[in-house]
């Protein structure tokens, strides 16, 4: 079956329905890891955003345990061709298969190359993937226009919270659509980890008593998130140890009164190289982010950037001053990408254990 | 950290003859860092002694000397020059071994010289077979249960406690040289014991076979700050088993997940880290295909061929950034060339995907051994790019200029199912065709993989090509069906076979009238994340944009580059495309090159304007004319893959610049040559064209035997063969006519005389010679195969006068503009022409360097309308220069199990090196130890040679003889020599009892072998074959020619006390 892609800039790309064939709108991004497909549709902060791969061949491996949240999130998948026949050991069925299964609407065989330069350079735009031809564009265009992101936080949190048992140091994980793998990360470690949904209140999660609090990932504008901002900036407060990632590293600088700006293009993929402030050593990490912490005029007394990205010079992580708390806008939990930032989640435990 | 200052004068080590294992890539390498380090204003001192190669010029650096890579010249070359840095990690290993060597005696320190880019403690981490191992397990890396032997017991011992297959890799050798998979003690004593002797260090690790596990590779970088990054991994098609070298390899991989490709990934940096390596790196794994279970095979702490594969297939440039590093830049520092925005420090994504096919030289050598095992027998290869596997693969496979365009190319359609199952256990470069002929039949996809263990994924994609053949061939081509055989890139000849109802033409012009035609990708580094700069296009014909740019409105020139390194054509095609590129870009050009080898400087994405990696075959070029159309294309320089595009390039109504292709053909055409020779009065040997055996007989029979049988329009003598008799006539024919021919066969009288071949350039009125060649060996070895001397030192003034008229005659008759090579025969003072080319050809290299006339740059400039005098040459002879170069040829026979190795009109040899001296003798001896002929050792040798042969094998043994040599010699030459005043003493022929010929060859104590082959070719059993297999698969050198004989017993008679080292860079002979 024919599927489309249209573009609020007028823009059709014509291809071959995959997955779902129910029509969604959403922002259109694109991702340029070659491997690590299947952690990219289950990464919440893809919710409402249709994810084209860069990378031409997609499913070669199939489906397999490596998915990082409950379900796919992404409004869409753009892709150039899907594999036929995945091979993996430990594959358990095919990607159009899941797509399926999982509602997502997608579309293959359009020239990717063409579609992430137009977004490159044009910016990220919204689209709306259907199997529909639409003769009169205008009041697609229209309704594509008029889509926003929103507040998704709220639809890919946990409902409940969840318990990961460790014998080391506890840790409240404040799931504002967080990846299985920080999670795992820091169990891996040792620490007892409970998942807490992102609508608990500072005074909850200080009821616990953790050692450290750690804010996931998650998707949209963190400008919307108000009301968790304003818990997190209780939790600045405390003397407790924070750790956060992307989202997180967001909401606790927007807490402190550091802005945050929305990228051209957004920075999505494992490739991406960060240097460390202090030694600097360059880490090739991997990203999945819109908006970024504008440090223009940043305060020192409030905290001084402990990342940069080379490639474009913003913000890649902030480190505040006089407080046990350290965020970064990249994702140190891999999954997809490289592990080379393995490391910070050790010196979150060393910040719990009074070593930093 | 910036640039270190105290770094002013680098010495860059190259990595000599091109052999098996080690081919262009060191010299795209090498060529690229030392662009880089004078970028930096640093002084380059460059050592190579092959002349073939680009890096050896004056333009790449300051002071080049074309030398053997040998401890003593090295020293000398030091003492004189005095770097303050040797960089020895570009060279491949060649290079990276002497630098350990100068290190490891002190001589470094001694004279205040250190090693940068990578230091020798980490280069003996990764190399020592021990210290590496015991590296591996400190961080907790895992290899295969694996021991260092030093001798046979021992590694029969170790075997029998991890039990067999086991796999074994001898210590410091090229391309795994020696090595190989034992399956019972038999082959393991065999394997070890040869490999033992060709390790430099009398080493060789024994190891658990993981064959059939998934080969990955990872091409990794570190700058002296810690920064590492992986540029790129690769995954072999063919599973471990096969060297990585001659196997079908995948960039990125394709059937790892991400929690498999980054576990490796990591494992990579941990491993370079620990190694501690600044620059580049590459390391090998074995991956279970049934688990995460992963094993280190090995780490290259240096410049590969994979990683020159890597920075084709990415854009990233990897020795230009070890270059940097080597110099004290941090990976932040160094500008992605590519984007010219990002840095080096980020990893390379790709967004299409690329495919590596070796290419094996079986079509040379008919008696070789064509099973694929660790040893590495490739001499080349192809990469293609595409945005699916299928389209790359059917890419690469029509690259390979190997009478083969798709994977209908073997036939195996004669087998039953039974033997086709059988077969499918060969692993050979025809195993990719069985799995199709599989894929047709319907064998079960899962079966097939059991049996080759190649991945299902892979063969998934070659079932899906041969789904789309069954289509095409039954049912009627809708547009639909074009445009899915194109986007997996059938050419539009096969579609029309397979059709069988529609033509070429029409098939093109229904791709037309649909809109199916290619566009262009850019290679970026990023996939597209960033805008890139450079003009590095792939082709596609799945629509889209296309990015090929607009035109910078300057004239543009086409040069068509050479394709796959091969035997017979080599490197040195290359450097031509190179410099006459540069030449029209001098000259005001907008320069395009296509080309598809990834080991070459051609391929670097900054040498012309535009780069179009592709195919070159009609339907790949005509589409990148139609894209670019440009004002003219030159095809003098690509050698025979360039040469047969001509007549293409005319009808798609593009201009030739050069010599015009009707006087190409008058040279290539035996009738119309006669007809040139006639109009020039210039003589040659009697002769005739021919298409059958029985013509060919009947010919011979006029001419009266022997005769030189040999195609028209090849390069490298290939097919050539001389015949005594009617039943080889027969036997040559039916080798030849195996692959179609479209052109006739010469059938000429076979003159043995002294062989002499020119170079030169012709503007239309003028003639520039820069040199006159004598070959060492009479005629009936090929000029490739030859030890070929400048300035000629026996033909008289009388002659030379001959052959420099004799130039200019057929230079002006053929109305030359541009280059000519022309070989002849001195027979007597009588000057016969053998043959014509009115191109580059394989020695232009070597006598522009050693003249210092650089006739490619000549040869562009007269096509662009200059005349030689304008340029400040005078016409003629040009006068003989106050050196004497020598090119050896090198041959790689002991990677080649079963291949023929005496000489004959069919080229061997795979690479040349250059001795260049005041004196004759000198650079004699100086070629034959560029060549790696390292005597004496033991002073004995055995003698074997032909009837016709022996007279003169007694003035060869009388030398040796003199030179201390104990000769022992089969029976009838030992009788011989005996009568004939010279002692030497019988041994029993092979089949004979104990002691034999056999038993002193493996008793490691003989240092040469000369064994003349008979007369008539012949079979794989007899002695003479035998012996010399034997000798190279020993390491013992080993000569088929008398001439050779006299002359390495010259060499040896005038070992001087003193090498001079020649700087080339300093000769300018205007």
């Amino acid at each position: 079956m024919k599927a489309y892609l249209y573009l609020e800039d007028g823009t059709v790309y014509t291809g071959e329905s995959i997955g779902s064939t129910r029509e969604s709108i959403s922002e259109v991004v694109f991702n340029t890891s070659m491997t690590g497909y299947l952690e990219v549709l289950t990464d919440p902060s893809y919710a409402g955003q249709a994810v084209t791969m860069t990378y031409p061949l997609i499913g070669n491996y199939g489906v397999t345990d490596d998915a990082e949240s409950e379900r796919s999130y992404v409004g869409g998948y753009i892709v150039r061709e899907l594999a036929r026949v995945p091979s993996n050991f430990r594959c358990k069925g095919n990607l159009n298969d899941f797509l399926k299964e999982q509602d997502v609407p997608g579309i293959q065989g359009i020239d990717t190359r063409a579609l992430t330069k137009r977004l490159r350079d044009h910016g990220t735009m919204n689209g709306m993937i259907s199997t529909v031809k639409y003769d009169d564009l205008a009041p697609i265009i229209e309704k594509i226009k008029a889509y926003e992101v929103g507040d998704v936080v709220s639809q890919v949190t946990c409902k409940e919270p969840k318990h990961l048992p460790g014998k080391g140091k506890k840790v409240v994980l404040l799931d504002l659509g967080a990846k299985r793998h920080i999670a795992e990360s820091l169990n891996e470690r040792g620490c007892d980890v409970t998942i807490v949904p992102a609508s608990t209140t500072a005074d909850e999660i200080i009821a616990m008593n953790p050692d450290g609090i750690m804010l996931s990932n998650g998707p949209g504008d963190p400008k919307t998130c108000t009301g968790i901002i304003k818990e997190i900036k209780k939790l600045y407060e405390t003397d407790i140890p924070i750790f956060a990632i992307c989202l997180g590293h967001q909401l606790m600088a927007l807490a402190n009164g550091i802005d945050t700006k929305k990228l051209k293009y957004g920075h999505r993929g494992g490739n991406h190289p960060v240097k460390d402030a202090l030694t600097g050593r360059v880490y090739i990490s991997s990203q999945n982010h819109g908006y970024v912490v504008d440090t223009e005029g940043l305060d020192p007394k409030i905290a001084k950037p402990s990342f940069t990205n080379v490639n474009d010079g913003t913000n890649e992580g902030l480190m505040y001053t006089g407080k046990n708390i350290y965020t970064v806008q990249f994702h140190p939990e891999a999954c997809p990408g490289p592990q080379d930032s393995a490391f910070l989640f050790d010196r979150f435990i060393d910040m719990m254990e009074g070593g930093l | 950290m910036p640039r270190d200052k105290s770094i002013k004068k680098v010495m860059v080590i190259g990595s000599g003859p091109i052999v098996i294992g080690q081919a262009a890539e060191f010299d795209y390498a090498g060529t690229q860092a030392c662009r880089s380090l004078k970028e930096e204003g640093v002084e380059v001192c460059l050592v190579n002694s092959n002349p073939a190669t680009i890096m050896t010029d004056k333009d790449i650096a300051d002071e080049v000397y074309i030398e053997p890579l040998t401890l003593k010249s090295l020293e000398s070359i030091i003492k004189k020059e005095k770097p303050d840095s040797i960089l020895p990690t570009l060279g491949g290993q060649a290079g990276l071994n002497l630098g350990m060597e100068l290190e490891e005696s002190g001589f470094l320190k001694e004279q205040g010289v250190r090693l940068i880019g990578t230091t020798a403690q980490t280069i003996k981490k990764a190399e020592d077979r021990q210290e590496f191992k015991d590296t591996m397990e400190k961080i907790g890396e895992p290899v295969a249960a694996s021991e260092v032997v030093h001798d046979v017991e021992h590694g029969v011992r170790f075997t029998n406690t991890i039990g067999y297959p086991v796999v074994l890799r001898p210590a410091y050798t090229l391309g795994g040289s020696g090595g190989g998979i034992a399956h019972n003690e038999t082959e393991l004593r065999e394997i070890l014991e040869n490999g033992l002797r060709l390790s430099r260090v009398h080493e060789v690790l024994v190891e658990r076979c993981i064959a059939g596990w998934k080969e990955i590779e990872y091409e990794v970088m570190r700058d002296a700050a810690g920064n590492c990054i992986t540029v790129c991994n690769m995954e072999n098609i063919d599973p471990v088993g096969v060297h990585t070298g001659d196997s079908i390899v995948v960039a990125p991989s394709q059937t790892l997940s991400d929690k498999d490709y980054q576990m490796l990934r990591t494992s990579a940096l941990n491993i370079i880290t620990e190694l501690g390596i600044t620059g580049g790196c590459n390391v090998q794994y074995a991956l279970n295909p049934d688990s995460f279970e992963y094993c280190v095979i090995e780490v290259n702490p240096r410049v590969s061929r994979s990683s020159a594969l890597a920075s084709k297939a990415t854009g990233y440039p990897i020795a230009k950034v070890a270059a940097k590093i080597a110099l004290g830049y941090t990976l932040d520092e160094i500008k992605n060339a590519i984007t010219k925005k990002t840095y080096a420090s980020f990893e390379p994504m790709l967004d299409y995907c690329v495919v590596k096919i070796p290419r094996l030289p079986f079509d040379k050598f008919i008696t070789a051994k064509r099973t694929l095992t660790t040893q590495m027998k490739a001499t080349g290869e192809v990469m293609s790019i595409c945005d699916n596997f299928c389209g790359a693969l059917m890419k690469a496979i029509r690259s390979l200029e190997q009478h083969v365009d798709s994977l209908m190319s073997y036939d195996f359609t004669d087998r039953t199912d039974d033997e086709l199952w059988k077969e499918m256990e060969i692993v050979d470069d025809r195993r990719i065709y069985r799995i199709a002929e599989g894929c047709r039949r319907k064998f079960s996809q899962k079966k097939m993989h059991d049996v080759t263990k190649i991945d299902l994924w892979f063969i998934d994609r070659i079932s899906y090509i041969t789904e789309i053949e069954r289509r095409l061939k039954n049912e009627d081509l809708t547009p639909e069906l074009l445009r899915e055989a194109k986007r997996i890139e059938f050419p539009d000849y096969i579609i029309a076979n397979l059709n069988g109802k529609l033509s070429e033409d029409e098939v093109k012009q229904m791709r037309y009238d649909n809109g199916i035609v290619a566009s262009y990708r850019m290679v970026d580094t990023c996939a597209a994340e960033f805008k890139a700069e450079t003009p590095y296009y792939y082709s596609v014909y799945s629509g889209g944009e296309n990015e090929a740019e607009e035109t910078s409105g300057k004239k543009k020139v086409l040069v068509l580059g050479s394709g796959p390194i091969r035997i017979g054509q080599g490197i040195e095609f290359d450097y031509c495309s190179v410099h006459a590129t540069w030449a029209f870009e001098k000259e005001g050009f907008e320069t395009i090159i296509i080309n598809n080898n990834p080991e070459t400087v051609s391929t670097d994405f900054d040498i012309a304007d535009k780069l179009y990696f592709e195919p070159l075959t009609k339907e790949d070029v005509e589409n990148i004319v139609r894209q670019e159309k440009p004002d003219g294309a030159v095809v003098q320089f690509g050698g025979q893959t360039a040469i047969k595009l001509t007549q293409d390039l005319m009808e798609m109504g593009v201009t030739i610049y050069g010599t015009d292709a009707k006087d190409v053909d008058r040279a290539e055409d035996r009738e119309l040559f006669d007809e040139v020779l006639q109009k020039t009065g210039i003589p040659r040997a009697a002769g005739g064209t021919v298409f059958t055996a029985e013509e060919a007989k009947k010919v011979a029979n006029r001419l009266g035997y022997p005769v030189l049988v040999r195609p028209s329009y090849v390069l490298g003598g290939q097919g050539m063969q001389i015949a005594f008799n009617d039943e080889e006539i027969e036997q040559f024919m039916g080798i030849i006519n195996r692959i179609a021919q479209e052109h006739p066969i010469l059938v000429d009288k076979y003159l043995q005389g002294k062989e002499v071949e020119v170079d030169a350039v012709c503007d239309g009125t003028d003639i520039l010679i820069p040199g006159i060649m004598e070959h060492i060996e009479r005629t009936g070895i090929h000029s490739g195969d030859s030890i070929s001397v400048y300035p000629a030192p026996t033909i008289g003034d009388e002659v030379k006068k001959k052959i420099e008229d004799a130039t200019i005659k057929l230079a002006k008759e053929l109305h030359v503009i541009g280059l000519i090579n022309i070989q002849f025969i001195d027979m007597d003072g009588e000057v016969y022409v053998i043959e014509v080319n009115p191109r580059s050809s394989r020695t232009v290299p070597y006598i522009s360097k050693v003249t210092g006339i650089p006739i490619v740059d000549l040869a562009a400039k007269v096509m662009c309308g200059h005349t030689l005098r304008e340029m400040g040459y005078k016409p003629g002879l040009a006068p003989e220069a106050d050196y004497v170069a020598i090119k050896m040829p090198v041959f790689s026979f002991e990677k080649l199990r079963g291949a023929e190795i005496s000489l004959g009109p069919e080229m061997k040899s795979t690479g040349e090196c250059l001795g260049i001296a005041p004196t004759f003798n000198e650079a004699l001896y100086k070629a034959f130890a560029g060549a790696g002929v390292d005597l004496p050792k033991y002073k004995q040798m055995i003698m074997t040679v032909n009837d016709k042969d022996k007279p003169e094998a007694v003035g060869v043994a009388k030398r040796f003889k003199a030179l201390g040599y104990k000769i022992y010699a089969t029976r009838s030459t030992a009788k011989y020599l005996n009568e004939h005043g010279v002692e030497a003493l019988w041994v029993n022929k092979i089949n004979q009892e104990s002691p034999n010929v056999m038993d002193l060859i493996l008793g490691h104590k003989i240092d040469l072998v000369i064994d003349t082959p008979t007369e008539g070719h012949g079979d794989k059993t007899r002695d003479g074959f035998l012996i010399r297999r034997n000798a190279i698969e020993t390491g013992v050198y080993c000569i088929t020619a008398m001439d050779t004989a006299n002359a390495l017993a010259h060499a040896l008679e005038s070992e001087p006390d003193k090498v001079t080292p020649v700087d080339i860079a300093k000769i300018d002979r205007r």
